[in-house]
């Protein structure tokens, strides 16, 4: 992870579309009078999902809404990586490299995404992708991941090999649809490859091997004194 | 439930409160703690761990002193007392362990650090870190923030302490300090760095633990054990501050703030701090004489002569004396007797022109009675015509501070809105709104009312007086046991000029009315002692004698200058505003020909011993002082403060009359302007510019 900067070019003014200015003044209801700065997470993160990343006027217009001094704001967006300060490719993908993944050819990822998207946080020419490597994403089962956002959803792509994550970004570029999930045709969502190999015991799911409960624990409770 | 609680800490039994931390704790019993982060002022942040300490009973792992009270220590198995260690092999490795965390990504570079040889790191890893280190790798690098324009950043030094943070929000109140990033990349910044819009920044080098944030105009300049440090009394506004001048062989350094619970804390403003470089531009170093409309220099038997000659030769209802804002007490006492020799009643101090002072009020009718420390007893505070951020930022920070202390607090404003870093209630603008006002104060314990200049150094200003004090009387604002009547001066001459009781007397003319009839030819000789502001150049064909230090206003209408010392460069006595009489030392001495000034004054009563009885019969300071308490005893009670008990006649405050609808216009509208030292320093320009948004001088640039 780098040291993360507001980007340079920065947008004039910012402006929440009608429907998620509903959503904020639904959310700012939830809290207390005077405790409407825990809406800040929920609305950069409805900022960002409008945009794609968080400007410097969105921040500042957050920070009036919930009447936070503008810094705190920029310290919340600056503190959680999920936040992009700069802008991202309509799809942004995120390379997990922390530990399961790299053992698991992470960095063979990484190395795709640099030939065919270019340097991480740099969005294509054609605004279709950006890429950025990110710490654990907890689908280590299927290792190697990726996730990938967009304004409307995040997918995690799973089990990779450099050669599915070519096809992929090349079908991301075209705008094509990719099934979300695991790309080993062998397995189903996190199982084993192939057929169950253990726990097949049948009597195990029967209740025939359950030992009967006698007595619920702390169910004699000692009568109370005096 | 008591309040103090039985404690051992390294088997020594002591008895604290219980709401003290163990940090405090320790200290009481004489163990000394490490620290960065904490700081009795501000709140506890707990993230350095240096103050590491053990407890026994509690988990087996060291506690951070600095976040536990003691209250929420456990008793002992047997209902013993719960024990502290601060010397324990563990205290040692957990102390030694954190330093070496700290000095990972702290650069080796204190031989090019400013704050080297005052370093709390520097010291803190002598006394309490290993002796070498074991790291290898590459340490990181931050880049450098701008601040403003006098914080020098090298922010590779930070330590993340975020006392910076802390201070600049809940003291300076101004949430320009931020933290942001996270880990590793943690730095601290102001937002989109900007410079940080408070007058207390300076604070922030002095809480600085390490040498991250420095004094700009300071950078490169000295290292402390250099400096000759001198105790002594700021003079840039009417709190008195306590400071220490440091200096080398003439040339003035640095100021730092003394510790006065009852005055500044620990803070001072930025002008009080900063000033310095404005005493060394624009002096007036030696005695000058116009001739042709031209000044220029002379000797002082010259001017000296000269000055003898016309005030010898003029009557003394054509003479009139100015005494200005930064005058010390003694060379008043000087001028004050000079005059009265000579029989000249038109003598004024009061430069702003407020009616303080008169009638039969007594001394309490302008002090500050409830004392700098008594804001934060007040349970209602309403401001008249005064903006404290401004003519005292340093008792803003003390309101702002009992704001915070004590939700019940209400703050009222009758003035223009501003910006005063608490929530308050603006209540309106000129004396037509202050009888609703005053309304705010009913049913408060202990109300209080802070009267400025701005509404007072008025044409209207004694019907707005004796309006305040009317009202102030209906809502008990003056009992038994508390006195809440405040005023706040602007200038730090002012008190002890009123003490010595510089105002005209019966049939002489006060400040504004001497200008005039200098204006008006109907006198023929001015003694201005130091006063610079005011408006208008002309004063008509009267010769004027200015005794100053700077060369400013009143320097260019002068006939004759005699270049005085600053508040720096002579022992004096300055009063401030709650009365309370300090002692400022010389710290070097003055420039060029220039001499103390009640030095002047006696040496020019000698050429006038004919017309007078005699010269002024003290030879030294020691004399001086001694005639002066004798004049004015408040004078010789140094460092006492209000005690609630002078006796005060509210009745007696101000005349009749009918007041102006006019708003309230303050009494200082640019902070760093206020005075002629101010006006001399390219700090202080440099700093209005940067408040008045003028972005990024371009000081910052030559540092990049």
């Amino acid at each position: 992870m780098a040291v993360r900067r507001p980007a340079k070019d920065q947008p004039a003014s910012f402006e929440w579309t009608p429907e998620n200015a509903a959503w904020c003044a639904a959310q700012m209801k939830k809290y207390p009078a005077g405790r409407q700065a825990s809406c800040v997470i929920p609305f950069l993160w409805r900022g960002q999902k409008q945009d794609g990343w968080i400007s410097i006027p969105m921040m500042e217009a957050i920070a009036e809404q919930l009447s936070m001094p503008y810094i705190r704001v920029y310290e919340v967006a600056s503190f959680y990586t999920m936040f992009n300060l700069a802008p991202v490719g309509e799809r942004f993908v995120q390379v997990c490299g922390t530990t399961p993944c790299m053992l698991r050819g992470a960095n063979s990822l990484k190395d795709v995404c640099k030939r065919v998207i270019g340097p991480e946080n740099r969005v294509t020419d054609d605004g279709k992708l950006s890429w950025l490597e990110v710490e654990c994403l907890g689908a280590c089962v299927n290792a190697p991941m990726i996730q990938v956002s967009t304004r409307d959803s995040d997918h995690y792509y799973e089990d990779l090999t450099p050669e599915i994550l070519e096809d992929m970004l090349a079908a991301f570029r075209a705008g094509e649809a990719v099934k979300a999930g695991t790309a080993n045709p062998q397995r189903h969502t996190s199982d084993p490859e192939g057929d169950d190999t253990t726990l097949m015991d049948p009597s195990l799911y029967d209740g025939s091997r359950a030992r009967p409960i006698g007595k619920l624990p702390n169910s004699d409770t000692k009568p109370a004194a005096g | 439930m008591s309040d103090t609680r039985v404690i051992k800490v390294n088997g020594e039994e002591v008895e604290v409160p219980t709401d003290l931390t163990l940090l405090q704790a320790c200290e009481i019993a004489g163990e000394e703690i490490p620290r960065f982060c904490y700081h009795e002022r501000l709140s506890v942040a707990g993230n350095c761990r240096m103050c590491l300490i053990e407890v026994k009973g509690g988990p087996p792992k060291p506690v951070a002193s600095c976040a536990q009270n003691v209250r929420d220590l456990r008793p002992g198995p047997d209902g013993s007392p719960p024990e502290l260690f601060t010397n324990t092999p563990m205290v040692k490795k957990a102390r030694e362990g954190v330093m070496e965390f700290l000095l990972i990504n702290h650069p080796l570079d204190c031989p090019i650090c400013d704050q080297g040889g005052e370093c709390d790191l520097q010291d803190q890893a002598m006394a309490y870190g290993r002796d070498g280190s074991r790291y290898t790798e590459n340490k990181r690098a931050v880049e450098e923030k701008y601040m403003g324009p006098l914080i020098k950043t090298i922010m590779t030094r930070c330590i993340q302490c975020t006392r910076c943070v802390r201070f600049a929000t809940e003291v300076a109140g101004v949430d320009d300090l931020g933290l942001v990033n996270r880990g590793e990349n943690a730095e601290i910044t102001t937002y989109l760095e900007k410079a940080v819009q408070s007058e207390l920044t300076g604070n922030l080098i002095d809480i600085c633990p390490v040498g991250a944030l420095t004094s700009r105009p300071y950078a490169f300049n000295a290292r402390p054990w250099e400096l000759k440090k001198t105790q002594t009394i700021d003079a840039m506004d009417a709190m008195g501050a306590n400071i220490r001048v440091d200096s080398r062989g003439r040339e003035i350094l640095r100021i730092l703030p003394r510790l006065h619970e009852d005055v500044n804390e620990e803070w001072i403003s930025d002008k009080t701090r900063f000033i310095w470089d404005g005493l060394k531009r624009q002096r007036l170093d030696k005695p000058f004489v116009r001739e042709n409309g031209k000044l220029r220099p002379a000797r002082w038997d010259e001017a000296l002569g000269l000055v003898a000659e016309k005030l010898g030769a003029t009557p003394a209802d054509r003479i009139g004396a100015l005494v200005g804002d930064l005058v010390s007490a003694e060379s008043m006492k000087a001028l004050k007797d000079l005059m009265a020799g000579l029989g000249v009643k038109h003598i004024d101090c009061r430069q702003d022109g407020a009616p303080l002072g008169e009638g039969g009020a007594g001394r309490a009718g302008y002090l500050f009675n409830s004392g700098f420390a008594g804001v934060e007893a007040a349970d209602a505070i309403l401001l008249v015509g005064t903006n404290p951020r401004a003519e005292a930022p340093v008792l803003n920070a003390r309101i702002r501070k009992a704001w915070i202390g004590n939700l019940g607090l209400k703050i009222g404003l009758v003035g223009e809105a501003a910006d005063l870093t608490y929530g308050y209630e603006h209540l309106g603008a000129g004396p037509g709104d202050l009888i609703s006002a005053f309304e705010m104060l009913d049913g408060a314990e202990r109300p209080m009312v802070i009267l400025g200049m701005g509404a007072l150094a008025r044409a209207d200003g004694r019907a707005v007086l004796k309006a305040v004090a009317s009202l102030a009387a209906s809502r008990n604002v003056v009992r038994e046991g508390w006195n809440g009547f405040n005023v706040l001066h602007t200038a730090a001459a002012r008190v002890a000029g009123l003490d010595l009781g510089l105002v005209p007397g019966e049939g002489g003319l006060d400040f504004a009315g001497i200008l005039k009839a200098a204006r008006d030819r109907d006198l023929d000789v001015i003694y201005n002692l130091g006063a610079d502001e005011f408006e208008g150049r002309d004063l008509g064909g009267a010769f004027v004698i200015y005794q100053g230090h700077h060369g400013d206003a009143g320097a260019r209408t002068a006939d004759v200058i005699l270049p005085g010392a600053a508040y720096t460069e002579q022992n004096g006595v300055y009063v401030n505003a709650e009365g309370r009489a300090q002692i400022a030392s010389r710290a070097y001495f003055p420039f060029g020909d220039a001499r103390e000034d009640w030095a002047i004054i006696r040496a020019l009563s000698d050429r006038l011993a004919s017309k007078l009885v005699g010269p002024l019969p003290y030879d030294d300071l020691f004399a001086l002082r001694q005639a002066m308490i004798a004049d004015a005893p408040s004078l010789g009670r140094v460092d006492e403060g209000p005690t609630g008990e002078e006796p005060l006649d509210l009745g007696a405050l101000g005349v009749e009359g009918p007041l102006d609808g006019a708003a309230f216009r303050y009494a200082v509208d640019n902070f760093w302007f206020t005075n002629p030292i101010a006006r001399a320093s390219e700090t202080m320009a440099e700093c209005a510019r940067a408040m008045a948004g003028v972005e990024k001088v371009a000081a910052e640039e030559s540092v990049r």
